[in-house]
């Protein structure tokens, strides 16, 4: 099925029934028909998109200016969803399973409090990737997260499992309140990364400045990275060899917490 | 029925339904793999006395270990589950995770209906007294216990297959040097061969074994109806050429993997010849009463 954007809204457009879960077997007239919120006014999704079936029975399609659309693939379980160009806030948030491709920019929230499936970003994502809402200790629960560009802050706030990585650079508080779980970052990472860690992972393939709740373990070839990196590598990310059987720092912090996590900084 | 001047005798190899298990250690290079894999199968000769019979199945090359570095793949046996489970557990702490630069993974995976989930490091991840780390990636979960050389990297669990232990054959030759030298040349042709142990030292055994003993303590003593020394003494199974009888044991994943292996190792045995003192080819049975399983010598080498 392809939804295809014939109307730009003027206030951003609440579109949580655009969701492999909700629209497979339904006819286009039925989708068609289905509740949005352009701002506070519940309108029909016919209002904004067109709905052409198509062949890929497990597949829906989205195009046009996105940027403003929030909440697709919300609690999706299955299926994928294919989003050609930008895409608004909450992409994915609470997704179980399936797959959700957006070719371009992603904007805020994406990913938010996942429990599974994967989102794939090529382009870059906002600030709270994979994170919890305000007020919640626990974000994401699994699944993965793969941004080919650049991050904003606050990737994997509260991360309780599950993976997550960006093929630039992160913003800052990469990791913060983290509980377990694994963040990749191949550029450079932003400011304070691992603040509130308690358990889980950071790897960086640049040095950084860390907190100073952070303590110098040693450097070593940690063999546990290999699989990560060969499953990164397949899924498009530039894992060069070196990278997979090098040397890193390890830091265990963050001590004000429990102190039982760990970032690691590849050793050129 | 003659190969190259072997006379295969009719009869078959009696063998019986185990528990089966494989797994994977890497190390810092092939020697260190290996000489974890040595150690986790040492002492792995017989159910009888050692509780597993275990062995070395490959090396495996760096490209298809789960850390990219060289490893080896181990099969294990047991007559039951629970001493499986339990040997397992032991002989991975003892030999594997106390061997520098070494990690082990699970060799078995598949349909929960064929293949059980066993702990692999499961419990041995308590060594690392709570500082240990776990990570779920790709549907496994594996554990970092840390140690004094670094870390020890373990997946959780690994796979329990029922499987097929005690194939063999008897190699009979006219002397022991040429007995051995056919053992040698089968034992090479069965190592190639995927899924398959041959547990005893270099693969054969010298000491083939009856049931039973005239001791009421011993359960099995030696099979004296093919012991050269004993053709005067006793109701012999050996002709008057015979000076000396080897055995290989097989243990393997499946009945198919057992039958590839028999005739890979009587073929390469046979290739020989009576000229090189190889005269006949037999096998141990308990008269077909008690194994679940029967491989016929003529049918595997027609």
């Amino acid at each position: 099925m392809k939804l295809s954007l014939h109307t730009l809204p003027q206030v951003p457009l609440e579109a949580e029934t655009i969701s492999p879960s909700l629209l497979l077997g339904k006819s286009p007239s039925e989708v068609e028909a289905l509740p949005v919120f352009h701002g506070n006014n519940e309108m029909k999704l016919g209002d904004f998109f067109s709905v052409a079936p198509q062949s890929n029975n497990d597949t829906i399609e989205v195009e046009g200016d996105l940027s403003k659309v929030k909440l697709l693939g919300n609690a999706m379980s299955s299926g994928r969803l294919v989003i050609h160009g930008n895409v608004g806030a909450h992409l994915g948030a609470a997704m179980s399973g399936g797959e959700i491709i957006v070719e371009g920019n992603a904007a805020d929230w994406a990913g938010r409090e996942m429990s599974g499936g994967r989102i794939v970003i090529k382009g870059n994502a906002g600030h709270m990737l994979g994170s919890a809402v305000r007020g919640a200790a626990v974000g994401m629960l699994g699944g993965e997260i793969f941004v080919h560009g650049s991050a904003g802050n606050e990737i994997g706030h509260g991360m309780r499992r599950g993976l997550i990585a960006i093929g630039k650079d992160s913003g800052d508080f990469t990791g913060v309140n983290m509980r377990a779980g694994t963040i990749f970052v191949l550029g450079h990472l932003g400011q304070r990364p691992g603040a509130g860690l308690r358990r889980g992972t950071i790897v960086s393939m640049e040095g950084a400045e860390l907190l100073p709740t952070f303590t110098y373990d040693c450097i070593y070839r940690p063999t546990f990275l290999t699989p990560y990196m060969l499953h990164l590598r397949k899924t498009g990310f530039d894992i060069t060899d070196e990278v997979i059987s090098g040397s890193y720092e390890r830091w265990s912090g963050d001590s004000i917490e429990l102190n039982r996590g760990e970032i690691l900084l590849y050793v050129n | 029925m003659i190969i190259n001047g072997v006379l295969i005798d009719e009869t078959f190899a009696e063998a019986f339904g185990v528990r089966g298990t494989r797994i994977i250690i890497t190390a810092q290079n092939q020697k260190w793999a290996n000489i974890a894999a040595a150690s986790i199968t040492g002492f792995a000769t017989s159910v009888i006395g050692c509780g597993v019979e275990a062995g070395i199945e490959r090396e495996i090359d760096p490209s298809e270990t789960p850390d990219g570095r060289p490893g080896v793949s181990v099969l294990m046996f047991a007559m039951s589950s629970a001493v499986l489970m339990k040997q397992l557990e032991t002989r991975l702490g003892q030999c594997v995770l106390t061997c520098p630069t070494t990690a082990a993974f699970s060799g078995i995976y598949g349909d929960p209906e064929t293949v059980t989930r066993i702990n692999l490091g499961k419990n041995l991840r308590f060594f690392g007294d709570g500082f240990q780390i776990s990570k779920q990636f790709g549907g496994k979960r594996y554990w970092r216990v840390p140690v004094m050389d670094g870390e020890f990297l373990v997946e959780e669990t690994t796979g329990m297959v029922r499987a097929v232990g005690g194939g063999n054959f008897l190699i009979l030759a006219e002397s022991q040097p040429q007995a051995l030298a056919a053992c040698e040349a089968a034992i090479e042709a069965m190592k190639k061969l995927p899924n398959v142990i041959m547990p005893f030292p270099g693969g054969v055994v010298r000491s083939g074994s009856k049931v039973g003993s005239k001791y009421k303590a011993l359960i099995a003593s030696t099979n004296d109806a093919f012991c050269p020394t004993l053709k005067g003494a006793t109701k012999s199974e050996l002709s008057p050429e015979i000076g000396s009888v080897m055995e290989i044991v097989i243990d393997g994943l499946t009945d198919v993997d057992i039958r590839a292996a028999t005739k890979a190792g009587i073929a390469a045995a046979c290739a020989l010849g009576s000229d090189n003192g190889i005269k006949r080819i037999s096998a141990g049975n308990y008269g077909g009463k008690l194994g679940q399983f029967h491989f016929h010598l003529r049918e595997i080498m027609a």
